[in-house]
């Protein structure tokens, strides 16, 4: 799922520093499920910015919303009405929800409450890890449910490079090396095999994001 | 297709070749390129350059080569895949070639947050396994990567690349150098040697893979200049091994900069009689001048003269 992490509270009063009533949203989906924009993140940052103006004396006027899913038109076009009554939104769902917003109230300036980070996987309660980055065309059958695009500092399609050490990344010492857990994984299912093939270059400009921003679509979904 | 690098010729008559290594300026300073080279011109038979080594900026490999070639001494150019992408590899390799450059050592590189531009973007378009391949496919087909299009003119490169037999997994790394010689490298350098029972080992793997027959072997070295260095290493430095008894010889050497020297000097004489082992590349980091000392002292001199 999608990750993100709330920015620093005086990068979000700058933001909504011109403004007296806003709508603060949050989602429902990835950004409740980490703790950094759901239902209960936008209550807690809502009460935050009215604290911290009326403190200065410049009282905000904060309504509060948390969609299933800010992503989705149809989630956002509930939001018709109270758009009306503020000047503008700050939103704690992920960065495609913030565009969701702003593509359907073109009107109304709309602020990023969070950094979306990445697409990872819960390690434990309070910890994250990236897992996919959407390159458009999966290996991990090659490299045994690792991802070496994800996982590996320079992104090494035949890896390990020199700097893996007991397991460990050199960049990050903390981090696993993916190429360690890649090897452990094919080793453990006697596949090491899978391993002397030489992977050769990934068309990263026709698979990946360098071939500008990717549509799908699903001729037998569209109505 | 024969390239007629001096390095190449020294390695098919099966004469042990020695290499050294040559780090360009933080600047533009060519007198630097030209002191360093001096060092080193007579005792080794070829230099490489490094490419902003530990992503620290620096003279650009190419241009620095250009400098040794006009000089009369031969370059080994490394090149890193962190700031390049296959447009920008594939055209400097034109220019280099077209430069004169005749060896290329293919590198993924050192990771960009170690250097002094922390924030910059990497680029790891290809790896230094898919490097190899499309200089390969450069020379040996006379077409870009992944196309039909003829290049015009040759590309006569031999293809280096570099190898750690002491970053882990160790059972998988002389795997990883067989990925290497399918892709068509021709020399190998590997990382600095200290823990010859490893290396042996390793060596071993590579023998019982026949990859020896395939690719010529130049182990690497590095002097240590003091008991600080050594310590410094072996604690900091991912993918280096230093025994203890070697970082004992030289804190505790009354002159440890000449223990580094003679440490270094009885390294390449036991990595010498190693079957496969076909040159040493000595890495004197801002020490070159010790380099016609080591390659003396180990009877690796004068270098030979191939027409």
């Amino acid at each position: 799922m999608i990750k993100a992490e709330q920015k620093p509270i005086d990068e979000i009063l700058r933001s909504v520093d011109p403004y007296n009533r806003i709508l603060l949203s949050g989602c429902g989906a990835c950004v409740a499920v980490c703790h950094a924009g759901g239902e209960k993140e936008v209550g807690l940052l809502a009460s935050s910015l009215r604290m911290a103006r009326q403190k200065i004396g410049k009282r905000i006027e904060v309504l509060e919303a948390t969609p299933a899913r800010q992503c989705e038109p149809e989630f956002a076009s509930e939001f018709a009405e109270t758009i009306e009554k503020v000047e503008a939104v700050l939103s704690i769902a992920c960065g495609v929800g913030v565009q969701t917003i702003a593509r359907s109230f073109p009107n109304t300036p709309v602020f990023p409450g969070v950094n979306t980070t990445f697409m990872g996987e819960t390690m434990m309660h309070g910890v994250w890890e990236e897992r996919c980055q959407a390159c458009g065309n999966c290996i991990l059958e090659k490299t045994g449910g690792v991802c070496p695009i994800a996982r590996c500092a320079k992104q090494l399609f035949n890896g390990p490079c020199g700097g893996s050490s007991k397991g460990k990344c050199e960049i990050k010492r903390e981090a696993d090396c993916a190429w360690q857990l890649i090897y452990d994984r094919l080793k453990n299912l006697n596949q090491l095999y899978k391993l002397e093939e030489v992977i050769l270059p990934k068309r990263w400009g026709v698979e990946s994001r360098d071939s500008g921003p990717r549509r799908i679509v699903r001729e037998d979904l569209k109505v | 297709m024969k390239v007629e690098s001096n390095l190449e010729k020294i390695l098919k008559k099966g004469i042990f070749a020695v290499t050294g290594e040559l780090g360009p300026p933080k600047g533009n300073d060519v007198s630097v390129v030209k002191r360093k080279a001096e060092l080193l011109r007579g005792y080794v038979d070829a230099i490489n350059v490094t490419d902003n080594q530990t992503a620290i900026v620096r003279m650009s490999s190419m241009a620095t080569c250009s400098f040794l070639i006009q000089l009369g001494l031969e370059p080994i150019m490394q090149m890193v895949t962190r700031d390049r992408n296959r447009i920008a590899i594939q055209s400097d390799i034109f220019g280099a070639t077209a430069l004169g450059v005749k060896n290329l050592l293919c590198l993924t590189g050192d990771h960009h947050t170690f250097g002094n531009q922390v924030d910059s973007k990497n680029v790891h378009d290809l790896d230094s396994v898919q490097l190899i391949h499309c200089v390969r496919t450069m020379r040996d087909e006379g077409t870009l990567l992944g196309g039909e299009e003829k290049i015009e003119g040759e590309i006569k490169i031999f293809i280096g690349a570099a190898e750690n037999p002491f970053a882990d997994p160790f059972e998988f790394r002389a795997t990883r150098l067989g990925k290497k010689v399918a892709a068509g490298v021709n020399f190998i350098q590997t990382q600095c040697i200290y823990d010859m029972n490893r290396f042996k080992e390793w060596m071993k793997m590579v023998r019982d893979r026949g990859l020896h027959e395939k690719v010529h072997i130049l182990a690497g070295v590095t002097p240590l200049k003091s008991g600080g260095m050594a310590r410094y290493m072996a604690k900091n430095v991912s993918g280096i091994i230093i025994p203890d008894e070697i970082i004992d010889r030289v804190v505790k050497a009354k002159k440890p900069a000449e223990e580094g020297i003679k440490i270094c000097v009885e390294q390449i004489q036991e990595l010498r009689e190693i079957e496969g082992v076909h040159g040493v590349h000595i890495m004197a980091i801002e020490w070159e001048q010790m380099v016609s000392k080591i390659t003396e002292m180990a009877g690796l001199l004068p270098r030979p003269k191939i027409e």
